[in-house]
């Protein structure tokens, strides 16, 4: 399997002695290219946890994170904030745009940050938001656009440049359906072009989107289904575990 | 689904074969409620028993027999779209009884169950939701049959949620034979005077 994020045994605990917490616990996980894979858990089942580790915004207690076959747990903090800036998307429930800058200069924001030109920036900033319907959304700042194009407009910015990772924490809770919708078929179509994903939720409906669902409980992997399948098939076969 | 009213709403533009019916009906929501060809001729067989629908001839029913709407047929539909639906009544529905029936059996883990139906569930949601991806914006009715399908699941899968937390937050079970209120219903009915 061409696996473009590896966890291997993650495990990680907050506080120590009496306020010991593990949020995670041996957790493995790989997911491809091309894979949306949907993390499923009730609040604090250790899901954001699993995320913030997988983008290399945390250190796990122990275990190891590979991406695109590289062991980032044994980077030094300024390669893996490299990594984190060429090859990782975050999409946040509530969008995190920055609000002093336009659709396009937040979609181009990663690319500067990473050395690369303005103007070649803003150009790749403009072809992913042409790509997500937003061309006409470019010089607008964020308190001019509605929920669902800040949505889309974080998700530009998440997989411009050359993206290997997209990683996205509740990306509809704060939409209507229609427009969580729009979102999950932006987030499955990254996928199909070859982005690895993970969308970490409690909503079943949302969860539904990925190619497969894990589920997560106390800071365990529990169980998962497989590839989607239609009803008949459901009724004849077993437990998939 | 009321596979005789659908018939009725598909008669209700001009004749139509029975293979034209049952073409129609599962070109709408066949990708989620597949419809045997003998379903359709069974059931227009009873709603010509019943002179809601007639055809042209007294040959055997089969694809080539033509069917039109009679009047009592278009009464019956209408009659039958104005009402809501009773949903007043909870159905008893059998998985609410299978995790109340497992609390009851000591050596079924409640919380096991509960996340067998929950992964067969998010599944069979997999599967409405990648038709939904795949399907044309214009396909409305398959649009609305899917959404329908994952609205119910969504349901479900809620109820199965909140019946895992309810449980792993309970205080050590205890099954009264008569839940009170219940028992002091039936008391207050009783002595009602008739």
């Amino acid at each position: 399997m061409n696996a473009m994020l590896e966890m291997c045994q993650v495990s990680k605990s907050f506080g120590d002695g009496p306020t010991l917490v593990h949020a995670l616990a041996d957790v493995d996980l790989a997911v491809r290219a091309g894979e949306l894979v949907a993390v499923m858990g009730p609040s604090g089942s250790g899901k954001s946890t699993l995320l913030t580790i997988a983008g290399t915004l945390d250190e796990p207690t122990t275990g190891s994170v590979l991406v695109a076959g590289t062991d980032v747990s044994a980077m030094s903090p300024n390669d893996r904030a490299r990594v984190r800036r060429r090859s990782i998307g975050y999409v946040f429930q509530d969008f995190n745009l920055l609000a002093g800058l336009t659709a396009a200069e937040n979609v181009a924001l990663p690319l500067e940050l990473d050395g690369i030109r303005a103007g070649r920036a803003q150009r790749a900033a403009l072809a992913v938001l042409d790509q997500l319907g937003l061309a006409d959304r470019a010089k607008h700042f964020p308190d001019e656009l509605s929920g669902g194009e800040s949505q889309r407009v974080a998700i530009a910015r998440a997989i411009v440049g050359d993206r290997h990772l997209l990683l996205a924490d509740e990306p509809t809770g704060a939409l209507d359906s229609v427009n969580g919708e729009s979102v999950m078929r932006l987030l499955r179509a990254a996928c199909k072009a070859g982005v690895a994903g993970i969308v970490v939720t409690h909503d079943a409906q949302l969860a539904s989107w990925a190619d497969r669902v894990v589920f997560v409980r106390d800071g365990r992997i529990v169980d998962q289904t497989g590839a989607s399948a239609g009803p008949e098939s459901l009724l004849l076969a077993g437990p998939t575990r | 689904m009321s596979v005789r009213h659908a018939m009725l709403a598909l008669l209700t533009v001009g004749p139509k074969y029975g293979l034209q019916l049952h073409q129609e009906f599962e070109a709408g929501t066949g990708e989620v409620w597949p419809l045997n060809v003998g379903q359709v001729y069974t059931t227009l067989q009873r709603l010509e028993r019943d002179g809601l629908v007639e055809s042209d001839d007294a040959a055997e029913s089969g694809p080539q027999k033509s069917y039109r709407l009679t009047s009592s047929g278009s009464d019956e539909l209408h009659a039958w779209l104005g009402p809501p639906l009773n949903t007043g009544v909870p159905p008893r529905d059998e998985l609410v009884i299978k995790v109340l029936v497992a609390l009851r059996v000591p050596d079924v883990d409640v919380v096991e169950l509960i996340q067998a139906h929950r992964r067969r569930l998010v599944q069979m949601m997999q599967h409405f939701t990648s038709l939904k991806a795949d399907a044309d914006e214009s396909d409305v009715g398959l649009l609305l049959v899917v959404d329908a399908e994952i609205y119910r699941l969504d349901g479900v899968i809620r109820w199965l949620d909140t019946a895992d937390t309810r449980l792993r937050h309970r205080p050590a079970l205890r099954f009264p034979d008569v839940p009170s209120s219940i028992a002091a219903r039936r008391r207050r009915r009783a002595e009602a005077p008739a």
